[in-house]
Order: C-alpha cells, then sequence, then structure tokens
C-alpha cells in the first residue's frame, strides 16, 4: 500500500478554488483596515472615558455612535460571502452579525434603561478587543503577511471573551426584560386584520434559552479551529 | 463463464471489511449489497453507499459488475450513509402532522385557548372554509403518497424526519392557532375576497394534482426512468410548456390562495418560505434536466414563467 507524503505546511490548507480577485482584494483590504480602525477608535474612546470619569459606569454613552455604525457595517460582511469574494458560508456568518446587531439595536439602543447597565460594558469590551484582532487578522491574512502574534491572538482570546460576552449579553437581555414587559415594546396583540401576535418579552427569553445549545456548539467549534490551525500537524509517511 | 471477486474496503480507513468469491458476472450493485448485507448485518442495503473511488459517486443499484471499469477482480469502497428512513414513511407523516394538529386548533380543545372557548366553534364562515381547504390539501397528499408517486429513492437519512416533522408541524400549529382564534378578524374585503382565494385555491389543487399524474405517467410501475415531461391532453398540464416544475408553481398558488383567504401573516410566511425551498428544488431539478437532455425545450423557466 503505498504511503502519503509528508506535508510540511500547516497555516493554510491548500485551497483548490482561486480566491477573490485583484479588485475584490483591495476592496476587502480597505474594508478590513477600516474596520480595525473603528474598532480601534471604540477601544480608545472606552479607555479615555473611564480615565475621565474614574469609573466604570455608562462608559457605554461615550462610544454609542460608533458601536452602531462599525456594528452595523459588518452586515456587509454578509454580502461579501453571498457575492463569494469571501469564502464562509453565508447562514453562519448571517447568523453571527444579526445577532450582534439585535444586541445593539433591539436590546441596548431600544431599552434606554439598560444603557447604564455594567453588563453592556462587559460585552462591548469583549466584541471591541475580538473585533480588532479578528479584522487585523483578516488584513493581513489578505496581504499575505500574517504575524504569528495575530494568529495566535484570534485562536487564543476568544477562550476567556467568548464567555465574557455571551455572560455580558445574556445579562443585558435580562436587565431589558420587566422594562419590555411594562412597556409592550414591539408587540402586537389580536385582534388585528392581519391575524398576528408578537411578544417581544417571551421573544426575549426564548433568546436566552437558545444560547443553551448554540454557545457550546460554536464555542467548541473554535477549539477545534484552534488545534487545527495553531497545532502544526504533520503527516507522517505511512508503511503498510 | 469466468466469476468475480469483490472485495469491499471502508473508504475511509482502506479497512477490508468483506470479500466475495465466485461473484456472477451479471451480478447488480443491489445484489452485492445484499451479499454484503449478511456479513454485515448492522448495514442494510439502504444505508450503504457503494463506489469505485473512496472520494468518488455512488453507484447505482441497477449497475452491472461486468460493466462497470473494474477486473476480475473487483475492489469497491464502502460509505454507511447512516441509518435510514423510507420516503413514504417519511411524507406520511409529516403530513398527517398538520392533518390533526389543525383540527385540533379547530376543535379548541382545551389548554391553546381561554377555558370560556374550549370546544367552541368559531362564528366566521371563512374559518370553517379554511379547515375545509387545509385538511382537503393534507388528505389529498397523504393519498397522492399512497397511490400516486414514484420515487426515485426508497430512503433517506433519519434525521431528516426530525427536521421535516418540525418544519411541516410548527407551522400548521403557527398557522392555525391565528385562524381558529376568538380574536380572528376575518378578511377585509370579506366574501368577494374569500371567493376570488377559493378559486386560485382550487384551481391549483386541481393544477397540481394533474402534474403529479402526469409525472406518474412518465414512468412505468417499479422503474426509476426518468424522461422530459410535456403537455398532455389536460389543459393543466400546458404550463409544462413555460415551467420546468408546475407542481411547485400550482403549490405556490394554493398557499397564495390560502393567504388570501385567511389574510393571515404566519400564513403568508409559511407561503413565503415554502415558495424558497420551492425555488432551491425546481433550479436543481431544471439543471439536471437541462445536463441530461440535449434537447431540453429552452422556453422553460425552472418555477415562474419567464421570471425564475
Amino acid at each position: 500500500i503505498a504511503g502519503t507524503s509528508k506535508a510540511a505546511h500547516s497555516d493554510v490548507a491548500p485551497k483548490k478554488k482561486k480566491g477573490p480577485g485583484a479588485l475584490a482584494t483591495a476592496y476587502l483590504v480597505i474594508y478590513n483596515v477600516v474596520m480595525t480602525a473603528g474598532w480601534l477608535v471604540i477601544a480608545v474612546g472606552l479607555v479615555r472615558a473611564y480615565l475621565a470619569r474614574g469609573s466604570y459606569h455608562g462608559l457605554y454613552y461615550s462610544i454609542e455612535k460608533p458601536l452602531k455604525f462599525f456594528q452595523t457595517g459588518a452586515i456587509l460582511e454578509i454580502l461579501h460571502c453571498a457575492v463569494g469574494i469571501v469564502p464562509s458560508s453565508v447562514v453562519l456568518t448571517g447568523f453571527q452579525v444579526m445577532s450582534r446587531v439585535f444586541l445593539t439595536w433591539a436590546v441596548t439602543h431600544s431599552v434606554r434603561e439598560v444603557q447604564s447597565e455594567d453588563s453592556v460594558l462587559l460585552f462591548v469590551t469583549a466584541w471591541t478587543v475580538t473585533e480588532i484582532i479578528r479584522y487585523s487578522f483578516y488584513t493581513f491574512s489578505l496581504l499575505n503577511h500574517l504575524p504569528y502574534l495575530i494568529k495566535w491572538a484570534r485562536y487564543t482570546f476568544f477562550i476567556v471573551l467568548y464567555p465574557m460576552g455571551v455572560t455580558g449579553e445574556l445579562l443585558t437581555i435580562y436587565a431589558a426584560l420587566p422594562y419590555v414587559q411594562k412597556t409592550g415594546l414591539y408587540s402586537v396583540t389580536l385582534p388585528n386584520k392581519y391575524n398576528f401576535s408578537f411578544d417581544y418579552h417571551t421573544f426575549l427569553i426564548l433568546t436566552m434559552i437558545s444560547y443553551i445549545p448554540l454557545f457550546p456548539q460554536l464555542y467548541f467549534h473554535m477549539m477545534r479551529q484552534r488545534k487545527k490551525v495553531l497545532g502544526h500537524v504533520e503527516d507522517y509517511s505511512k508503511v503498510e | 463463464m469466468k466469476h468475480y471477486e469483490v472485495e469491499i474496503l471502508d473508504a475511509k480507513t482502506k479497512d477490508k471489511l468483506c470479500f466475495l468469491d465466485k461473484v456472477e458476472p451479471n451480478a447488480t450493485i443491489g445484489e452485492i449489497k445484499s451479499m454484503f448485507h449478511k456479513s454485515h448485518p448492522q448495514w442494510y442495503p439502504a444505508r450503504q453507499s457503494i463506489r469505485l473511488d473512496p472520494k468518488g459517486k455512488s453507484l447505482k443499484d441497477e449497475d452491472v459488475l461486468q460493466n462497470l471499469p473494474v477486473g476480475t477482480t473487483a475492489t469497491f469502497y464502502f460509505r454507511d450513509l447512516g441509518a435510514q428512513i423510507s420516503w413514504v414513511t417519511v411524507f406520511l407523516t409529516e403530513y398527517t402532522g398538520p392533518l390533526l394538529i389543525y383540527l385540533m386548533f379547530y376543535f379548541r380543545v382545551p389548554f391553546i385557548y381561554a377555558p370560556k372557548y374550549d370546544f367552541t366553534t368559531s362564528k366566521h364562515w371563512v374559518v370553517h372554509l379554511a379547515c375545509m381547504c387545509h385538511s382537503f390539501h393534507y388528505v389529498k397528499r397523504l393519498l397522492e403518497t399512497l397511490f400516486v408517486h414514484r420515487f426515485s429513492h426508497g430512503t433517506m437519512p433519519l434525521r431528516n424526519i426530525f427536521k421535516n416533522c418540525s418544519y411541516y408541524w410548527g407551522f400548521a400549529a403557527w398557522m392555525a392557532y391565528y385562524i381558529n382564534h376568538p380574536l380572528y378578524t376575518p378578511p377585509i374585503y370579506g366574501e368577494q375576497q374569500i371567493r376570488l382565494a377559493l378559486i386560485i385555491f382550487l384551481f391549483c389543487q386541481i393544477g397540481n394534482f394533474s402534474i403529479h399524474i402526469a409525472l406518474r405517467n412518465l414512468r412505468p410501475p417499479g422503474s426509476k426512468t426518468r424522461k422530459i415531461p410535456y403537455p398532455t391532453k389536460n389543459p393543466f398540464t400546458w404550463i409544462f410548456l413555460l415551467v420546468s416544475c408546475p407542481n411547485y408553481t400550482y403549490e405556490l398558488g394554493s398557499w397564495l390562495g390560502f393567504t388570501l383567504m385567511t389574510q393571515c401573516v404566519p400564513v403568508a410566511f409559511f407561503t413565503l418560505v415554502g415558495f424558497i425551498q420551492m425555488t432551491v428544488w425546481a433550479k436543481g431539478k431544471h439543471r439536471s434536466y437541462l445536463k441530461e437532455f440535449r434537447d431540453y425545450p429552452p422556453l422553460r423557466s425552472p418555477i415562474l414563467p419567464f421570471i425564475l
């Protein structure tokens, strides 16, 4: 039985299909640079506000606008997948981006009372650090000059940042519940001519519950990716 | 007559799983699968994928050993497709659910609406009509499954039944809840709207049934032949001139009719999701027709004439 040959590298699995064209690559580099810069602005904004106020409280207000702008801008990434210049799944990317956009607009923006909660700072911080690393990772990858440090950070920081972000998100949604119930926010009751009803309060609870099956799956997927990318696995010749 | 020797290896591990000697040259893959099943009882033929190449396409049950590009010692690769369930079973289960679930809401079985409404009936006649249409639709589907359809594949992966039933049963419950609700609001344009909706619904139900019969008649009993469908004497099949999968076109029409009849957002949503899925299927079918038949009529679109 013939043996398999030794494969030397493990950074990027050999791809059979060609990547995005030159124009698409240029656009993606610009996109990722702009996003990296945007999240850096948010990071700096948080630090400066903290130093000015001397407390963690209410830092959301100091970065509210850039957060909304850059997080919402990430919707373009769904388009990138749909058009094919990025090889990820449209559904997976769509899901990830929309859950962020949901937290930003449908929870934090919509329920004013929640904006001063510390849980908001928790997920904003997690998102900020994650995105700075992620977008710089993409930028360097596209330019074919990926420093090992960035790759390492991308596949290591999530171990802490992911649970941190999830905790912040869940606590924020939980904090919003009483206000949503009291005001009937985004809810529709019967009777109406569309014969439709929607209870946002129940929807938020179901959203929180959905984290239970979803979060571990995504977390362990990243763990497996980490082993694959950072593990430097090499095939050795098999002799029958 | 020289006999063949057949060895079957695991496609992933390349382990030798089975060795068959004195195999007839005119043995089919189906027969080889039966023989393999004897030595590995947990892998019934329906869950076996036998190929010439570990990463290649599955061979068909009808393929004959001596017509394959193999020597007198043939090597095949095996992949386990996982637990299988018959298409007929899946269809019967996924269609019986909506039929029964809708009726539970129609009769206002306890614990759905407030107790004072238990076992009452709606005062709107359109609600009774909707129940008849919905029930008729699923009874038609069940009967078609038993007596009309000729399936290409016998089985599908077991996990599909959970996915499919969640979809059908879930949507049926969601729609039925609102249509049969004590606070249901009938269509704005009243009798006119309902009459038009009923005409569309019935027209498309007959259309859909006509297409199913036409497709059945393309294929002799027990065979898996594929032919280009053409319009027949039945006017409802003339749509084949413009569309590859008119069964889906008519199905969309039926649900648009039902949406108009009930004026209910969940129904509209169900129609939309169904339309998206059927479009995906229609495009796939259209593509395989084009690939298989050189002379496929160029005027046809997958699901919507000239549009999609």
